[in-house]
């Protein structure tokens, strides 16, 4: 038999500690003669909320919700005799599929040993030794796999393009600009597991005839840039990188370039001119980067995430790989849930898969049991809202496009009642604003105007006229942009008009935002029968807004006040109303 | 070729061909405020978007080659549509100051207003508070009329290689600036002004000094002389209806008389004295010091620039004659004025210049104030000419044709020349074969120094001696020739040019930073014609042989690169730092 191994990790701090029953474990073992178990406590199991759990490799079972008590039974039961205990099994276990995370808080991302022992590199030396280039493009293809940075194209495309094109050089770029707001997907990736996108990029060096790699990582990810470039030290020291990788006559570079902080940097034709030193502004393709790119070599810019699952791909195959996901969108897909969930945090699931259960099932629902979900936001800045009506749509490239968002490169905020959509939609385009490079003037000048109309509803002062104002600078801006950014920077506005235009109505017509999250549309009265004249108010009041006496009560002149809502907080009575 | 359709149309093209350029063939015209025909497209304004069948883009036609059997619609309900909501965007973003701006009647934004028929602000405005920059006293840079095309950020970077002007900031902050947010005099700025002849708006236009000139043309005190260079006279009609090229001296010498100036002079004279000097020069470092050659013409003040900026390391072999306008200037306040017993220091010299770098020259060192006090009191370009022209109620087009004055008129056809790409070597060229040989040529024509090519290399057979030459416009050209000048002699091997002549703008003179709006290398092409033509039909054809100048030099000057000529024609260069601090 495989020698044992057990990963142990605490999904939350009730109950017996992971610690305690790692020493556990390993005692009654050595009681019961099995000396070669091997317990790990590792960082991350994708699992959440559930004690602590239990992945017993060898059997592939999940246990959750352990307790001290159980480490007898789980030894004998299950280490010694190979049986599971039903009591402590994962419910729903199929939810997550982890590919792309498959080593993540598993593999020691400073270890390349530790990363070899799981199979790493097996994929590079298949292709180096037993494929040729086209047939490493071929097996691409087969799997079906689309660049999971947010367009979906297809990549073996985009590899059999830069393979087809000529060049004295040619480059493989990594992009790990990961910049939309709540998402780092690829930062766990890169910490997490590093050496699974070094062997991505060979793989894709190797089919393309590039022999010089770079990964463009943002400078505010430390961490990620100090383990790749320790992973790229180790994978030179074993020779997978460099000259004449591990004899086979292909040699290939790798490096690592920091991005300054610009959003649109992610961009490619952007990422290109930030590589080369220059002002990170896209260039209107064609030539596209395939033909054109880096210093106008062929380049192919593939994200964190699709580098990430090569390997697997050629580990497993091609076939193994399109069994998962829909018909066009294959594979897995990781989400950085965020919002109103119980368990926000990184999600690994098949194509396919319902946004419901995603929210519902692994994320616990609503971080307020009572609070009713309305919305999810997929694609970040660029992508649009998808109200709850529409949840039980499977998460696919082809699916959220038809709902008026789209994949993006994972990012999913979940918004329940207390969330006002104009404010987030307000949100979204204020980044997009801050982010545009400034080159094309729909996006420059349109989206600011477009900001300014946003202030001033959520300030009260919108009219009718300014809904038509806000859809004219959308198309505007939708078909005279440049890139994709100021493209798509009119989608979050977009979306929740087509779904929530009443809320946008509520605040133009009524005044009224319904969360309470606009302020300045909101207005605090005092309700004499509740108000006990404790004047707690009045001396919380940041700007003396509330006055009057014990005889005739308390008023709160609505010039002064600031909507602070300090005296809602501080009412003890429930004296103040807020509408 | 390629064939594809434009509205229906069948259009056939050669590859690489852009959609714009294509519906050009069929008379289909794309609107677009950030292409320029000599640039390289910045794809930012959004305005020239098409729909293409098969794409549910708009895309740019600008920057979108056409391919094989496309179908493009250039002109929808939708498209029109779309172009009207980014041009009332750009004007929310563009201060409504047309009535007082430089631009006023040629600005590309207003016209494309005017015709898309905008009558109201669609969107509030959101002009930034953002200050003038005057301080090269050459151009005026008002970063809140600049509407982010780009054009003057290529032209700076990619033609001129000066890298003066970048952007700055990013969003909607995005300004144009020299780097470091420093102001243009201390920036590296070679005020050459192609960034205001390619400027759709006035964004950035020539420092208008007209007022001063009205000025001094009211002071009964001031004896006001004007001189015009060669490159206007074939540029200014543009302003006035006339076809791109029309030479028309005459009524440019009448017009300034009837605006009020004592004597008009010729520039074309101090370039015929300038070939007698450089030729002189040229002619006396390749017989007797090798070791100072190449020579190196210096008539363009922003050539003299750059070179002092980023290549004084070849100051030494610069030819030390000063520019046509200056010759005529120090000449002015010397020569003439003891002739006709004038004061200098009472003298008001204006001199229309192609140029706004003209207007730095005139201030460029001391050697600017060889008579005295300052040779030459205002440089006005082109376009300032025409604008006053017209505030002088003259009627330009019905003018009948007037002489120079004497003596610092009359011109050869080689001093013509002066004002495009190649002319300046050749006219020099005419005189050194004379100089070395004693001989006339047979053809005066040197058709290799001719056309458009950013460098033309050529050798000339003077006498027993092979001349190698090279001629570079638009200053990135430039690199290449003293490359390859600089490797020889690290190397010490052989000279690859004995004589080099360089122009700042594309196209020399004709194309000039402050000539009328729009130049294109068609237009270029046909202003060059006009001096060609002009040249072509001058009796005499060598500038040593100007009668005027021989008098100057029997009279005043002595001999060529004499002790006097030194004094007042020829001048001193200095390294400059490219930023001022």
């Amino acid at each position: 038999m495989e020698k044992p191994i057990i990963f142990i990790k605490d999904t939350s701090l009730t109950g017996d500690s992971s610690r305690e029953i790692q020493t556990q474990l390993l005692k009654v073992a050595r009681e019961k003669g099995i000396e070669d178990l091997q317990v790990i406590r590792v960082a991350d199991l994708g699992i959440y909320d559930k004690g602590v759990a239990l992945k017993i490799c060898s059997l592939d079972i999940i246990y959750v919700n352990v307790k001290l008590s159980d480490a007898e039974k789980i030894i004998q039961t299950t280490i010694k005799e190979g049986t599971p205990i039903e009591d402590l099994l994962l419910e729903n276990q199929a939810m997550q599929t982890r590919i792309v995370l498959r080593n993540c808080g598993i593999v020691d991302p400073e270890s390349i040993d530790d990363y070899i022992s799981r199979s790493g590199y097996a994929s590079v030396g298949k292709c180096l030794f037993d494929m040729t280039p086209e047939t490493v493009i071929e097996e691409m293809k087969k799997s079906g796999l689309r660049g999971r940075g947010g367009a979906g194209f297809p990549t073996w495309m985009k590899w059999n393009l830069a393979r087809g094109s000529f060049g004295d050089e040619k480059y493989v770029i990594c992009n790990a600009d990961e910049g939309d707001p709540g998402a780092y997907m690829d930062r766990s990736v890169l910490e997490g597991d590093p050496h699974s996108v070094i062997e991505g990029m060979i793989i894709a060096g190797y089919a393309i005839g590039a022999s010089k790699g770079f990964a463009y990582i943002r400078a505010e990810y430390p961490l990620a840039i100090e383990r790749v470039q320790k992973a790229i030290d180790q994978a030179y020291e074993k020779g997978l990188l460099g000259k004449d990788i591990l004899g086979s006559k292909f040699s290939f570079d790798l490096e690592i370039r920091l991005g300054a902080g610009a959003f649109v940097c992610g961009e490619e034709t952007a990422l290109i001119a930030s590589i080369e030193g220059k002002r990170g502004t896209p260039k209107p393709r064609p030539p596209y980067p395939s033909d054109r790119g880096l210093w106008d070599k062929p380049t192919i810019i593939n994200n964190v995430e699709t580098l990430a699952n090569i390997a697997v791909i050629f580990q497993k195959g091609a076939e193994w790989f399109a069994t998962i996901g829909t018909d066009k969108s294959k594979g897995t897909k990781v989400f950085a849930v965020t919002g109103k969930v119980k368990n926000s945090g990184l999600v690994e699931i098949a194509m396919g898969t319902p946004l419901r259960d995603i929210v519902f099932q692994i994320s616990g629902g609503c971080f307020v049991p009572e609070n009713k979900m309305i919305a999810v936001q997929t694609g970040g800045p660029s992508g649009g809202v998808i109200p709850e009506k529409n949840f039980d749509t499977p998460v696919s490239y082809e699916h959220l496009i038809e709902l008026g968002s789209i994949m993006g490169s994972g990012g999913m905020i979940v918004m329940d009642e207390d969330d006002c959509l104009v404010d987030i939609s307000k949100f979204y385009l204020k980044f997009c604003v801050d982010e545009s490079c400034g080159k094309c003037a729909p996006c420059r000048i349109g989206g600011y105007q477009m900001l300014a109309i946003l202030e001033k509803i959520t300030a009260g002062k919108g009219t009718l006229e300014d809904i038509t104002s806000i859809k004219r600078i959308a198309q505007g801006m939708q078909k005279a942009s440049l890139c994709a950014l100021g493209q798509t920077a009119p989608n979050p506005v977009m979306s929740t008009l087509r779904y929530f235009e009443s809320e946008y109505l509520d605040h133009i017509e009524k005044k009224k935002c319904r969360a309470g999250k606009c302020t300045k549309l909101l207005k605090f009265t005092i309700v004499p029968e509740k108000c006990k004249k404790c004047r707690l108010c009045v001396t919380n009041c940041p700007v003396n807004a509330i006055s009057g006496d014990r005889e005739k009560g308390y008023t709160i002149d609505q010039e002064k006040c600031i909507k602070c809502g300090r005296c809602f907080d501080v009412c003890k009575f429930e004296a103040i109303a807020r509408a | 070729m390629i064939s594809a359709k434009i509205n229906g149309i069948t259009v056939s093209v050669p590859e690489g061909t852009t959609i714009l350029d294509a519906a050009k063939k069929v008379n289909v015209k794309i609107p677009t405020l950030c292409k320029h025909p000599d640039l390289p497209a910045t794809a930012s304004c959004g305005i020239c978007i098409v729909k293409v069948k098969g794409s549910n883009k708009m895309l740019r036609a600008c920057c979108t080659p056409i391919e094989q059997n496309m179908e493009i619609i250039t002109h929808d309900a939708e498209i029109v549509d779309v172009r009207r909501t980014v041009i009332e965007l750009i004007l929310s973003k563009h201060p409504n100051e047309c009535l007082t701006c430089g631009r006023n009647g040629n600005c590309e934004l207003q016209t494309l207003a005017a015709d898309f028929g905008i009558r109201r602000d669609a969107f509030p405005n959101c002009v930034p508070d953002l200050k003038s920059d005057i301080s090269t006293g050459t151009i005026v840079l008002d970063p809140r009329k600049c509407i982010s095309c780009g054009r003057c950020v290529t032209v700076c970077q990619d033609v001129q290689n000066v890298w003066a002007l970048s952007f700055l900031e990013r969003g909607f902050d995005t300004r144009i600036s020299p780097a470091g947010d420093i102001n243009l005099g201390e920036s590296p700025c070679v005020r050459c002004g192609q960034c205001s002849a390619h400027c759709p708006t006035g964004a950035i236009v020539e420092n208008c000094e007209a007022p001063v000139v009205w000025q001094a043309l009211q002071d009964p005190e001031k004896y006001c002389v004007v001189q015009i260079a060669p490159a206007v006279r074939v540029a200014i009609g543009e302003a006035f209806g006339f076809e791109p090229g029309a030479n028309l001296t005459g009524k440019i010498y009448a017009a300034l008389r009837r605006m009020g100036f004592n004597a008009i002079f010729d520039t074309n004279f101090g370039a015929d004295l300038t070939i007698v000097e450089e030729a002189t020069e040229f002619v006396t470092r390749f017989t007797t010091a090798p070791d100072k050659l190449p020579l190196i013409t210096s008539c363009c003040p922003s050539w003299v620039d750059f070179m002092e900026k980023f290549h004084s390391d070849m100051k030494d072999i610069f030819s030390t004659c000063k520019s046509p306008q200056a010759m005529v200037g120090a000449l002015t306040k010397t020569y003439y004025a003891q002739k006709k017993r004038l004061d200098p220091k009472k003298m008001f010299l204006v001199s229309i210049m192609p140029c706004t770098a003209k207007k730095y020259e005139i201030r460029r060192s001391k050697d600017m104030f060889a008579s005295g006090v300052q040779d030459i009191d205002i440089s006005l370009t082109t376009r300032e000419l025409a604008r006053m022209i017209k505030q002088a109620g003259i009627d330009f087009v019905n003018l009948p044709d007037e002489e120079p004055d004497y003596i610092l008129g009359e011109y050869t056809g080689a001093g013509t020349i002066f004002g495009v790409t190649g002319g300046v070597m050749e006219a020099a060229l005419r005189t050194a074969y004379d100089y070395v040989t004693g001989g006339k040529l047979s053809h005066v024509e040197f058709e290799n120094v001719r056309g458009f090519s950013g460098v033309k290399e050529g050798t000339v057979q003077v006498g027993p001696h092979t001349v190698k030459v090279a001629v570079a416009h638009g200053l990135k050209n430039v690199e290449y020739v003293l490359n390859k000048v600089k490797e020889a002699k690290m190397t010490g091997k052989e000279l690859p040019y004995h004589f080099i002549e360089v122009m700042a703008c594309p196209g020399g003179c004709v194309g000039g930073g402050g000539q009328p709006y729009g130049v294109t290398d068609e237009l270029r092409a046909a202003r060059a014609e006009g001096l060609y033509d002009e040249d072509s039909r001058c009796v005499i054809r060598y500038s040593h042989e100007n009668p005027h100048i021989k008098q100057l030099y029997s009279e005043f000057l002595g001999t060529p690169n004499g002790e006097k000529s030194h004094h007042l024609l020829h001048t001193h260069y200095i390294a400059r730092p490219e930023y001022q601090r």
